[in-house]
């Protein structure tokens, strides 16, 4: 097995290889491989807790002892690297190694509780598993266990029995070495050696949720999922994540209709093993609320339709307006996109269509047509774990793309340099061991345009990266600035949108001026391609509207009718004038799988399917498809791309096909375009808002988010909602406890922190209990806000 | 009782003395019970606070080293090693009689705060086997009766010396010892008995020594 | 019938009231081997150690002079010094009265130590448990920096030094060298995987010498007395002398100073004999981590090849002699609770063997056990033998195993008769007050 490199030189780079004989069958490995890792490759199956391949060895659990010739007692392949020549036995050939093996098997067992019958990990407990295997059938054990109060909290969601955990550290080593957060730690001492917390500090971490997963034994379980089901009482489905864009990789479980946990799955390149809590478990959402029946408004208020009635009352609806408008939210397959971008074009012959839900602007539109939009993937998740630098703008990882984080912390680790642009270094931040380049909201262009030679120097680097959030769309000049650093350094430009559709409906042609693959509108070449592609005569050849204009425009009466589909009233940042360009425009047909804001509006409503209920695509950050099964085969519910299908059918226009496997295969047609770009933003710096106090802010990674409801457990294990301020700042307020933070439509009152922020600027999160900026205050990130001390 | 800004500086301080702060926890931890009588939450979360990790990480230190108490110890730590060979050779019956005295058990502490009673491990003076300590201090070749006394005197507040070290203070101010070592008792009470010196007398009674044979070129 | 004389060496100026003072110290010769030391090369001086045969006194015996030759030298990392003074082993109390009373042996053996392994820090972690042996080794610290001793450019050679006396906080596996240093780095005191050895990646990942205080007290006598002298003294393989702590039923216990090959036979002539001219039950020649050994081994040397074909160990050097007062089943079991109680936790085979071991030895102590756990017992001790990830599961391992060997009659009769029952524990006291229970 030799290791070549991708890129596709002459050169490829030799390891140098060992030969190892494993229970007498030789195999050519790497040197430093383990043993244990060796003997997998022969199918040989050493049995372990403590060990785990994405985390350091410890050789705590002892289960893996084998004997190696010369030396006198056996040893732990977990720690064991293999050297030329060596010779292993393990339990299959030495009757040393299979003693070891049983005796350790034995001490295991005698402090554990015969909790089988209860615990949640019976029947995909490794414990039991290798029990059976690798034990003895009797215990000569038969003094009094150690016993513990059970179970334990150690944050809201996760529980612990201590009695059952047989200190293999694997979660207290996750949250050190991967999360970054070691506030689960081993306690006490000997036999009663124990995992715990701190005293009042919960395991509030965002990656606790693995630590479940990767427990050997059922000492750490969800308060989610405690008690709920066998694992062989269910049905396991590959996945995809619905969430975020880093695009992890799940396993759904599911029986009898209802999904009843989410597992990480086994995704090297893109999540390893792990995901963050809120894609794990954040699905009760697909249960609630759910939108089952077509509705029209009729006298004013929503009543049930047939769908044939629903269908005609669109399509007339549709029909007879002269301009129209989609917003298609920020979590649609590429499939459903792709859906959306061609019924506006062919059936409401308009190219007014957004995905973007959220703060846009021109000027990001301009920077996603000209350089993301259909381009071949180039920064990966393993190209940022060799990165030198990586340089962070409008980007939070920990709470924006969760799995990006852990891989850009598995690179700190690993030597790569960390900068972040903006306003705070947050713990984030210090996890990655990265550096704060300050900038106050809205001075980050003029910070990049000045950066400091050193920094500009390491961005020249082969292999360095510039990674830039859907925030960039909120600092006038930021898209402009960011792309002329990265023009001028050569450094790899990536964008990382929060949602999980929006880079897949970038691609698929759902932005104004945009066909899919990247194609300009304005090119008459693929305006041409894609119309033939498409089977009609001509497609519109201007821009359409978009973001607020296109908002704008609806609450100005030009908008004859709006389609939406998957959208949140209260994610748009200008609030009311989404409520108003809603209202005003004259018929809104709504595709929506729960009732909402939005619904309440419409003049049609469509049910239309999550995530579990059809097939679909996601695409990540890196424009890596990420396919996922329908996970429930019998679901009456159609997804948003069959919808519109049969809309257009009622408006007696032909759209293509609409089932998961036409689409991809007319994408397929499509193909990459490799034609001329759109024209690069060139959009001056805006000026720094003026007042004492600048808001800072993004949405905390759980917070009041529509797909997190249902799920009390998870919600509880949030983030302190609070504004956070320089200590100069908050001592220039009088050091109070809370303070009330006051914008045009309202205030807000938080307990204040003190934290690595520059002074005059307050942290707050966008959407959080308590405190909704957009609703509640009327701001966005960079305006000005005044503060001052509560009571 | 809260940590104070003097307690925060002398933190500091310790955390000063080595290449790496977090090397300083142990002696930190030995502050923070000198203050307070016990590892408290506060002391942990300071300790935290100072050296930049989790209280999670101070508390798997706190809970993993026996000296460290999770409730007040009281005035007086009283240790009594119950290892084979003291034990054996009467510290069981010491230990015994102390606890019928006091009225309490292991790792216990008395109602009115005076005393802490704990089975201790081989405190390094097998020689002078059965071994007590007092706030740590020696109390060598003890008896039940004279381990008795000891209690009893230190109950009058009377002063009592250590048999290898100063006169005995109280447990914070050992702990503060352990974190400021020079704390000006060094040479208080005698640090070498006669058992120490039972080798050395025998010899130089004899006339034995190694100064007899020669030393060689270095 | 002795023939090994006693050799006050590092306790010669035990009975001078201020040996422990810079200025005692140096009044009868202190500090001589430091200006020796200073004239050499570094690394003639760890030629000179290894030349010696000087073997570590913590227990395992390694060649000093080996170890700090496996230090890199040239790699532009800190080098670092730490002296074990965690003393914590049942039955080993030699250290500690070392650090009472002659602490400056202990300060020069560490300025010597780190110039030859060009260390620029040495931590002596002292157990805290003994706060007067920290006051004692901190003031002579405070006095040798005073003295220009440690500090900046010592002695004018241009070698810098800083010296950190450190508290331990009770835990005996701090005394394993790997958990020391973990412990000394601010984490929990659990024992590291090796390789990589400390001596290229310790204390903070950098190279790292661990000693024993009695070895590193050997330092100046060897560097201004030489290695001829050095060698005069003990076997070829197991050259120079030992600080003998010898505790018990002997009729005066304490510190005796002799040469390496000396026998327990002379030792307890030295020491008065057993009290009561009784006889020697069972003895160990270092601490509880070694088999013990019984009245016919007493005329086997004490050196560390010697005890090792005898099917035990040296170990710490520290004798404990037990009469026939002495229940072995009591001695065991309490042995084998202390090792339960110390065990870090990290493994398996030590964390739950002790805890269940333990358990069963407690019933045989209440006359309690069974024929059958007899012999379970040794299987399960060979279940955490050689398993276990550090050598605290191996020395759990060994008293059971040991005593069973030759007091197996004991341990058949504690089934159906409680150790107090057939050893009357008030015997085995050695004051006359009788227990108040």
């Amino acid at each position: 097995m030799t290791i070549t490199s991708d890129a596709g030189s002459d050169l490829t780079p030799q390891v140098e290889m060992v030969t190892v004989v494993v229970d007498g069958v030789a195999i050519e490995i790497p040197k430093g491989t383990l043993v244990i890792r060796a003997a997998e490759l022969l199918g040989i199956e050493i049995p372990r807790f403590c060990d785990h391949p994405l985390l350091e060895p410890v050789a705590a659990c002892r289960m893996c002892l084998v004997d190696i010739e010369g030396v006198p007692k056996p040893q732990p392949a977990c720690a064991q690297v293999v050297s030329e020549g060596m010779q292993v036995r393990t339990q299959l050939t030495s009757p040393v190694a299979r003693d070891a093996q049983e005796g350790v098997m034995e001490f295991l067992l005698l402090n554990h509780p015969l909790d089988c019958p209860v615990c949640d990990k019976g029947g995909e407990c490794p414990l039991q598993n290798q029990a059976m295997t690798a034990g003895r059938p009797e215990s000569r054990f038969d003094e009094v266990k150690r016993t513990f109060p059970k179970p334990i909290n150690v944050s809201a969601q996760i529980l612990l029995d201590r009695e059952r955990c047989v200190s293999c550290a694997r979660c207290t080593r996750f949250a050190e070495q991967i999360a970054g957060d070691p506030m689960l730690e081993l306690l006490e001492r000997g036999a009663n050696q124990q995992v715990g917390t701190a005293v009042d500090q919960p395991f509030d971490s965002y990656f606790s949720g693995n630590t479940v997963q990767i427990c050997p034994v059922g000492a750490l379980t969800s308060a989610a999922y405690r008690f709920r089901s066998r694992p062989f009482d269910l049905v396991s489905v590959p996945t995809t994540c619905e969430h975020c864009a880093s695009g992890c990789s799940l396993r759904t479980d599911h029986r009898r209709g209802t999904v009843t946990r989410r597992l990480a799955w086994d995704e090297p390149a893109v999540n390893e093993e792990w995901n963050c809590d809120k894609g794990r478990f954040a699905f009760t959402y697909q249960e609630q609320g759910r939108v089952t029946t077509p509705l029209i408004r009729e006298d004013g208020q929503l009543r049930v339709a047939s769908w044939p009635e629903a269908l005609d009352f669109a399509a007339r609806g549709l029909s007879a307006a002269s301009s129209h408008g989609v917003l298609v939210g920020g979590r649609s397959t590429v499939e459903d996109s792709y859906a959306y971008a061609r019924f506006a074009r062919v059936a409401l012959k308009t190219d007014n269509i957004d995905f973007r839900v959220r703060d846009s602007s021109d000027e990001e539109a301009q920077f996603l047509r000209s350089a993301v939009a259909g381009t071949a993937v180039r920064t990966t998740y393993e190209t940022l774990e060799q990165a030198p630098v990586v340089l962070l703008i409008a980007f939070e990882p920990e709470d924006e793309s969760p799995i990006v984080f852990l891989r850009l912390r598995k690179a700190a680790r690993g030597g790569t340099r960390v900068y972040a642009v903006g306003p705070v270094a947050t713990r984030g931040l210090a996890k990655l061991s990265g550096t704060l380049i300050p900038a106050k909201p809205g001075a980050e262009p003029a910070v990049l345009a000045e950066l400091a030679e050193q920094v500009r120097a390491e961005l020249q680097a082969p292999g360095a990266v510039i990674m830039v959030g859907e925030r960039i769309a909120g600092i006038q000049g930021g898209a402009t600035a960011v792309l002329q650093l990265a023009q001028a350094t050569g450094a790899a430009l990536t964008w990382v949108p929060r949602r999980a559709g929006e880079r897949g409906a970038l691609d698929a042609g759902a932005l104004a001026g945009l066909l899919p693959g990247g194609r300009p509108l304005t090119e008459d070449s693929a305006r041409a391609a894609v119309a033939a592609a498409w089977g009609v005569d001509s497609l519109p050849a201007t821009v359409g509207l978009a973001g607020a204009e296109l908002l704008a425009a609806a609450r100005d009466g030009a908008i004859g009718a709006l389609i939406t589909g998957g959208v949140e009233l209260g994610d748009l940042a200008d609030q009311s004038l989404g409520r108003a360009g809603l209202e005003a425009a004259g018929f809104v047909v709504a595709l929506e799988n729960h009732h909402s804001a939005i619904t309440e509006l419409a003049d049609v409503v469509f049910p239309v399917a999550v995530v579990t209920e059809k097939a679909g695509t996601f695409m990540n950050w890196e424009g890596r498809p990420r396919p996922f099964a329908q996970t429930f085969k019998d679901a009456l519910v159609m997804s948003d791309a069959v919808v519109l299908g049969m809309l257009a059918k009622a408006m007696n226009i032909a759209v293509g096909a609409s089932d998961v496997a036409g689409i991809r295969q007319e994408l397929g047609a499509l193909g990459a375009w490799t034609g001329p770009r759109a024209e690069r933003p060139n959009v001056p710096a805006g000026p720094v808002a003026e007042g004492a106090h600048l808001v800072a802010t993004w949405r905390a990674l759980i917070d009041n988010g529509v797909m997190q409801e249902g799920e009390p457990y998870l919600a509880a294990t949030a983030h302190l909602v609070a504004a956070t301020v320089s200590a100069t700042t908050a001592g220039a307020l009088g050091n109070p406890e809370s303070v009330t933070v006051t914008g045009p439509l309202g205030s807000v009152t938080v307990p204040l922190e003190i934290g690595a922020v520059i002074d005059g600027v307050v942290c707050l999160p966008l959407n959080s209990p308590g405190c909704v900026l957009y609703r509640d205050l009327g701001v966005r990130s960079g305006q000005a806000v005044t503060i001052k001390g509560a009571l | 009782m809260t940590i104070s800004a003097e307690t925060r500086d002398q933190l500091r301080e310790l955390a000063a003395r080595y290449p790496k702060s977090r090397s300083a926890l142990l002696p930190m931890l030995h502050l923070v019970q000198s203050v307070d009588d016990e590892v408290t939450s506060e002391g942990i979360n300071v300790c935290a606070e100072i050296l930049g990790i989790t209280s999670a990480e101070v508390t798997a230190v706190a809970t993993f080293y026996t000296m460290y108490k999770r409730k007040p110890v009281g005035k007086h730590h009283i240790g009594v090693c119950t290892n084979t060979l003291c034990g054996l050779l009467g510290g069981d019956a010491v230990y015994s009689a102390l606890s019928e005295r006091l009225g309490i058990g292991h790792n216990e502490p008395s109602a009115d705060g005076q005393f802490w009673l704990e089975h201790i491990e081989c405190q390094a003076a097998c020689t002078h086997a059965p071994v007590m300590t007092v706030d740590w201090e020696y109390m060598d070749d003890v008896t039940p009766a004279s381990a008795v006394a000891v209690v009893d005197r230190l109950a009058r507040g009377e002063q009592v010396e250590s048999t290898r070290g100063p006169v005995i203070r109280d447990f914070q101010a050992t702990e503060h010892t352990l974190a400021f070592p020079l704390d000006g008792l060094v040479n208080d009470g005698v640090a070498v008995d006669a058992k120490m010196l039972v080798g050395l007398r025998l010899a130089n009674e004899r006339g034995m020594s190694a100064a007899s044979i020669p030393a060689g070129d270095a | 019938m002795i023939t090994t004389g006693l050799t006050p060496i590092i306790t010669e100026h035990w009975d001078k009231p201020d040996l422990y003072t810079i200025e005692g110290y140096r009044r009868v010769g202190g500090y001589q081997g430091l200006a020796t030391a200073m004239k050499m090369d570094p690394d003639a001086i760890i030629g000179q150690i290894k030349d010696s045969g000087l073997r570590g006194r913590g227990g395992a015996g390694f060649p000093t002079g080996m170890k700090w030759g496996f230090v890199p030298q040239n790699d532009g990392k800190p080098h670092y010094l730490v002296v074990n003074a965690d003393e914590s082993e049942p039955g080993a109390c030699k250290d500690i009265p070392i650090m009472l009373a002659n602490p400056h042996a202990l300060v020069e053996g560490v300025i010597i130590t780190s110039y030859a392994i060009r260390a620029s820090h040495a931590f002596i972690y002292i157990r805290g448990e003994v706060p007067h042996a920290i006051r004692k080794v901190a003031n002579a610290v405070a006095e040798a920096r005073a003295a220009g001793l440690i500090g900046d450019n010592i002695l004018g050679s241009g070698f810098s030094l800083d010296v950190v006396v450190h508290s331990g906080a009770g835990a005996y596996i701090c005394g394993e060298e790997t958990a020391l240093l973990d412990s000394l780095e601010g984490y929990r005191g659990q024992p590291r995987l090796k390789p990589p050895f400390p001596a290229v990646a310790g204390l903070y990942a950098s190279p790292t010498v661990i000693n024993n205080v009695e070895t590193i007290a050997n330092i100046p006598y060897i560097l201004d007395r030489g290695v001829p002298w050095f060698r005069q003294f003990g076997t070829e393989k197991s050259p120079g002398f030992k600080v003998f702590a010898i505790s018990g039923h002997v009729v005066h216990p304490g510190i005796y100073e002799a040469p390496l090959g000396i026998t327990m036979r002379e030792l307890l002539e030295y020491a008065g004999g057993i009290r009561g001219g009784g006889e020697v039950k069972f003895w160990l020649p270092g601490g509880s981590s070694v088999p013990m050994l019984t009245a016919e081994h007493l005329d086997i040397p004490l050196t560390y090849e010697d005890m090792a074909a005898a099917g035990t160990m040296l170990g710490t050097g520290t004798p404990m002699l037990f009469d026939n007062t002495v229940s072995v089943v009591k001695a065991v079991t309490r042995w084998l609770d202390f090792y339960k109680h110390e065990s870090c936790g990290k493994c398996t085979p030590c964390r739950e063997g002790t805890y269940w071991i333990t358990g069963v030895l407690e019933k045989f102590e209440h006359g309690r056990g069974t024929a059958a756990e007899v012999d379970t017992l040794v299987n399960l001790c060979s279940q955490i033998a050689g398993r276990s990830f550090c050598a605290l599961g191996d020395a759990a391992a060994t008293p059971y195993p040991a005593a069973l060997k030759y007091f197996r009659a004991e341990f058949e009769a504690a089934t159906s008769t409680s150790a107090d029952e057939q050893f009357n524990p008030v015997a085995s006291y050695v004051f006359a007050e009788a227990a108040t229970r």
